[in-house]
């Protein structure tokens, strides 16, 4: 008894300290690429591999300048959101669960922003609302079609592991997924609340008064987040076989790549266009494909 | 080894100038130079950088505006004045209006001579300032703590301060190698 009870807590123990451990590596590993790609893609060499990296140990030389003294407090509870959501995700726990922890460390990001009172960090966080009402039904649909098609459960551990992979029955699910990814990545032409480039539109955006390490913070959160989002993709292909965990991983660096290229023939759009555009997309492929699994299921059966 | 040698990111600002200076600055990112192959991101925000670029010469209007760019910049910072104009006032120097040089504001750190400078030349003057950046990188804590310091002092009024400052001062001087040394003994 005692021993299953303990191998039940590596089964999560385990995973969450490889996410915990691994992810900023990864994530920071794979936005150093993002740039290495975009440079080459402009015909420019670029810098190197393992640049996001100096840029997060530099912000941590430099000195802490805050605004006031709940900007750090938020930013830090975003942080550690983010690596809660990625940890839920990893030990294989709900998936319900996983999108509000998610919805939960954007929020924390969003006060952040809020409580600067700089206008271009307001206008950033008002932006990032704008983008969450844009991206959050999709997300929604998501997690139902995969609960639909995966035999009720939103247990994530399960749903990797058993049954047919979920993008042969969700297909239009996973185009709407990919669609709003590119918002989640903050690429253009969907990054309007802050850009990883020099637009200068809004300075900065939402994190216009952040520096320091409060901007690294920042930064390992968005590592952080980037590498469950993949691992969101994953989920449509996985089925327990080593196979499609291979294809898996592969779709996800894919999907990283077409969003880096989306990224680079892209000039920003407007807000409306991103909300529109977003639930547009989230009906008529997401919707559409929940309704078709659902009756399928129990429109034959009645 | 310092970080901040390795992702130096600037931030651009014009002044009175011809706008020659202003436009080899933006031609050091094209991919023809590539300024981001050594970490270098021009950012539009001072709370982001590490370097602040001045074109152009000072006149009375845009003094402000540096000053505030430049207290907004978090440290260690450097300030690289390209073109004649951000170095002296150039061409500009007997205007009306004009100040002089970017020096006659803020301290500058490197000067890149030229009219207008060369892209080569700003990145050998970016490059310059990132030596200075390091130094400064170095020198900073202590820095910090020595305001931290002032401002407690300050806090317990003039007087008080007088009185506590020359005990005070002394006493990090000497706890550091010569307390470990008793220690030993
Ligand atoms: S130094 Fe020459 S090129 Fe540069 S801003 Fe002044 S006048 Fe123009």
């Amino acid at each position: 008894m005692t021993v299953m009870e303990f191998e039940s807590i590596l089964k999560i123990a385990v995973p969450v300290a490889a996410y915990i451990l691994f992810a900023p590596l990864l994530g920071g590993l794979l936005a150093g690429i993002d740039r290495k790609i975009t440079a080459r893609m402009q015909g420019r060499f670029g810098p190197p591999v393992l640049q996001p990296f100096y840029d997060v140990l530099k912000l941590l030389e430099k000195e802490a300048i805050t605004v006031n003294s709940s900007q750090d407090f938020f930013v830090g509870c975003s942080l550690l959101f983010m690596i809660v959501t990625g940890c839920l995700f990893f030990a294989g726990l709900s998936l319900l669960l996983f999108i509000f922890a998610l919805t939960t460390a954007s929020m924390f990001l969003v006060a952040a922003a809020y409580s600067s009172n700089s206008p271009y960090a307001q206008i950033g966080a008002e932006r990032e609302l704008l983008q969450m009402m844009a991206y959050e039904p999709m997300v929604l649909i998501a997690a139902i079609s995969l609960y639909i098609v995966k035999d009720m459960t939103f247990n994530i551990g399960d749903m990797v592991s058993s049954g047919v992979p979920a993008v042969i029955l969700l297909p239009g699910v996973f185009l709407g997924f990919l669609y709003i990814l590119t918002i989640k990545f903050r690429k253009s032409p969907f990054d309007l609340s802050m850009s990883h480039h020099a637009h200068q539109e809004l300075v900065k955006g939402l994190t216009t008064e952040f520096s320091g390490k409060t901007l690294a913070m920042l930064e390992v959160a968005h590592w952080y987040e980037n590498v469950f989002l993949l691992g969101f993709v994953f989920l449509f292909f996985a089925n327990g076989t080593l196979a499609m965990a291979v294809v898996g991983v592969v779709v996800c660096l894919l999907a990283y790549f077409l969003e880096v290229f989306i990224d680079n023939v892209n000039a920003r759009m407007k807000w409306q266009f991103a909300l529109n555009s977003a639930w547009i997309v989230a009906l008529t492929f997401g919707a559409a494909n929940m309704l078709i699994v659902y009756y399928r299921l129990f429109g034959g059966g009645v | 080894m310092s970080y901040v040698t390795k992702s130096p990111w600037v931030i651009h600002y014009d002044g009175s100038s011809c706008n020659g200076c202003d436009i080899e600055v933006l031609a050091c990112l094209t991919p023809m130079y590539d300024v981001e192959r050594f970490g270098i991101i021009n950012t539009g925000n001072p709370k982001h950088a590490d370097i602040f670029l001045v074109t152009g010469s000072v006149n009375e209007q845009n003094i402000p505006v540096i000053k505030q760019i430049y207290e907004q910049m978090p440290r260690p910072k450097v300030v690289v004045a390209i073109g004649i104009c951000a170095t002296s006032g150039g061409i500009f120097k007997e205007c009306y209006n004009i100040m002089g040089g970017v020096d006659t504001v803020i301290p500058v750190d490197v000067y890149v001579p030229g009219c207008a400078a060369r892209p080569e030349a700003i990145i050998d003057g970016v490059v310059k300032g990132l030596g200075v950046l390091a130094e400064k990188r170095a020198k900073l804590p202590a820095e910090i703590a020595e305001e931290k310091r002032q401002a407690s002092e300050d806090a317990f009024g003039a007087g008080a301060a007088a009185e506590t400052s020359a005990p005070e001062t002394s006493g990090p001087e000497t706890s550091g190698p010569e307390t470990s040394g008793k220690e030993e003994d």
